[in-house]
């Protein structure tokens, strides 16, 4: 008979093995699915993780590592705030697509004018429009109890139809012929988010993504707000009775979360994407969840599962024009990691004992 | 703008095709809700739904066994829930978020060979001479069997959890997981057969999106339905006719959304598209007060250790 018993502490071993055993399994599993589709799956997975690290082309697609990480961790490490006090944002897709829109509004409004100043009013202002997004569960959250998940996630709704409006209608290029879309943001000297080191990939979003490392290290690790986090997620009765104000970690973990998702969306508009379409996103918000939860809701864990998302991106899109793989079985893998990573997570806080235990 | 384009009779007809998917969805969520289990992967069991029971009713050309592989899809994807959470451990709300991220991702590996095949259509009931009855026979005796079904089912779990003893266990694991076990239930037996009869309702509710309501089947179709359907359990404080009612005016204004697009009003396409997430939101607003008819247990990871 086999029985779990409780840990009397958390297993540090197996809480930084879990994610490790994850991957493993996902790789496994992720093979026998290829296998069933017909793809040989020993090459598919070497396509997905070894092709843009060490692959013949590998020159061109290790930048892509940093520009398809650097949003994933962003909004991630907003995202970990919260979810280590139980307090659920899923909708930094919305609050990702509102700070593209802010921002993009920001530069479009003074397009053709050249100055610098231009580029960091749009961050401002992508920053805003994602905080505000974000506000709008906290505030009723806080004000009326309302259940955060359901409106935050109701709202990456209503920012896709507003993405939409705004590609078809204000935000459309006068010049583009007809056809939805934005101007060309990468066009626009002073709204351009370009590369800081030519094919380096390095970008503001980067920049920004390291800081946000760095911050939301300082900020559990040292800061007063970050002990509050932390208590709050373990033991809620003693946070109260330690004198942490619930309604302001609310506030705060939402609309910080919303802030950096808000800055990923700018930072992609003006950069990488370019400009605001209809299917400018692509899920990022959704994927940085699982990327929070690979990287054990800490933040130096989020920026080395953000660089593992960003491979299963980057690779999927090779394996994809190479093997044929579908899109669909990348999101499937992405998928199955959280799956693996949840059931592992089990042996940090239990472990197995064989033999008879008595009835409890 | 043209109003006198839409009729009447069966503007109101369709508040029952509109409503049917959120139904079931919500009435099997309503039921793993009572055992104290919250499952987000609604949205991913529906999806997986909706293309089980659209490939199953292309190839064999029945659409009743559509639903029926609908229903089993759903169910076996909500294992997956039950594994993580009842037998693993796993936190409640991070398990359901995987089950939506995961179901999305694999419908659309599955249905990539239906994009643009059109589906056997569902007969609607024959009640006769009774459907020539003026404005109730149109509205109310035109549809198709899962309408029925679905208010049927409503009736069946109002019934089950009000009068009979599997009802009262239900609701005991619900309430207080600790006490059940020390009385013998085998909480997580029962929590298991839950979420599968969950995930069979949800599986048919995305079906009935597939085959009937839209009838195609795109990627991610069910479009936040599956949310929605969590927002209408809260919104029914947990109780079928609640539910029902919720289901029926959302199904109304879903309706009326989409016949004001049709008739071509002065708002512009994306507004009114929007308007059914920010109705959710407003209403959620508006119910979210009322706390107490919360199972106790919710969300609560149970181990008989502890």
């Amino acid at each position: 008979m086999i029985a779990l018993e409780k840990r009397p502490e958390p297993s540090r071993t197996f809480s930084l093995a879990a994610p490790l055993l994850a991957v493993l399994a996902t790789m496994l599993f992720g093979g026998l699915l290829f296998a069933l589709l017909g793809k040989d799956p020993l090459e598919a997975i070497r396509t997905i993780f070894w092709e843009p690290l060490f692959g013949e082309f590998a020159f061109f697609y290790r930048p892509q590592l940093l520009i398809k990480g650097a949003p994933l961790v962003l909004i991630a490490i907003g995202l970990s705030l919260g979810f280590k006090a139980g307090i659920w944002n899923i909708g930094a897709e919305g609050q990702y697509i509102m700070g593209a829109l802010f921002g993009a509004g920001v530069g479009l409004a003074f397009y053709p004018m050249e100055s610098v100043f231009i580029f960091p009013l749009m961050v401002l202002a992508g920053a805003f429009g994602g905080w505000i997004w974000a506000m709008i569960p906290a505030v009723l959250k806080v004000k009326f109890g309302t259940n955060e998940i359901l409106v935050s996630l109701m709202l990456v709704y209503v920012a896709e139809q507003f993405l939409a409006s705004m590609s078809l209608g204000l935000m459309k290029n006068p010049e583009g012929f007809g056809f939805p879309g934005s101007r060309n943001l990468q066009q626009y000297a002073s709204a351009h988010n370009a590369e800081l080191i030519t094919g380096s990939g390095m970008h503001w979003g980067v920049v920004a993504a390291f800081i946000a490392v760095i911050f939301g290290y300082v900020l559990l690790a040292r800061h007063r707000l970050g002990f509050a986090i932390r208590v709050t997620g373990d033991a809620p009765r003693a946070a109260a009775f330690s004198g942490v104000n619930p309604a302001r970690l609310v506030l705060f973990c939402l609309g910080m979360s919303g802030l950096l998702a808000g800055l990923a969306g700018v930072f992609e508009v003006s950069g990488p994407a370019g400009q605001v379409t209809i299917d400018f996103n692509v899920g990022y918000g959704f994927t940085a969840i699982i990327v929070a939860f690979l990287g054990r809701l800490n933040p130096v864990g989020i920026l080395l599962a953000g660089g593992l998302m960003a491979l299963t991106y980057i690779g999927g899109d090779i394996a994809q024009s190479k093997l044929g793989l579908p899109a669909a079985a990348i999101q499937v893998f992405q998928g199955m990691l959280l799956f693996f990573l949840l059931a592992f997570d089990l042996f940090t806080n239990y472990r197995l004992r064989l033999g008879r235990t008595e009835v409890a | 703008m043209d109003l006198s384009a839409i009729n009447p009779i069966l503007f109101i007809a369709g508040f029952f095709v509109a409503a049917t998917p959120l139904i079931f969805a919500a009435v099997g969520e309503l039921v793993v809700e009572k055992t104290g289990v919250l499952n987000l992967g609604v949205e991913g069991m529906m999806i997986i739904g909706a293309i089980c029971g659209f490939a199953t009713a292309v190839e064999t050309g029945s659409p009743l066994l559509g639903f029926a592989a609908a229903a089993v899809g759903g169910a076996v994807l909500s294992l997956l829930f039950a594994f993580l959470t009842q037998v693993m451990l796993a936190n409640q709300v991070a398990s359901g978020l995987a089950l939506t991220l995961f179901g999305l991702g694999f419908s659309a590996l599955l249905g990539q060979s239906y994009v643009g095949v059109k589906p056997p259509r569902l007969a609607d009931v024959d009640f006769g001479s009774l459907a020539e009855i003026p404005i109730f026979g149109p509205i109310i005796l035109s549809h198709d069997l899962i309408v029925y079904l679905g208010l049927a089912l409503v009736v069946a779990v109002w019934a089950v959890l009000k009068y009979t003893r599997i009802g009262l266990v239900l609701r005991a694991v619900g309430e207080n997981h600790d006490a059940a076990h020390a009385l013998g239930y085998k909480v997580v037996r029962i929590r298991t057969l839950a979420i599968m009869f969950g995930g069979a309702c949800a599986g048919v509710g995305g079906a009935y999106i597939s085959l009937i309501r839209v009838p195609q089947w795109t990627e991610g179709m069910t479009a936040g339905i599956g949310w929605i359907a969590l927002a209408l359990v809260v919104f029914a404080s947990w109780k079928p006719f609640r539910l029902l009612l919720g289901a029926y005016l959302f199904g109304g204004l879903v309706q009326l959304q989409l016949n004001l697009q049709g008739a071509g009003v002065a708002i512009p396409v994306e507004y009114l598209a929007m308007s059914p997430y920010v109705i959710t939101i407003v209403v959620l607003v508006f119910l979210s007060r009322d706390k107490g008819a919360a199972p106790a247990s919710l969300g609560r990871i149970f181990h008989a250790s502890s």
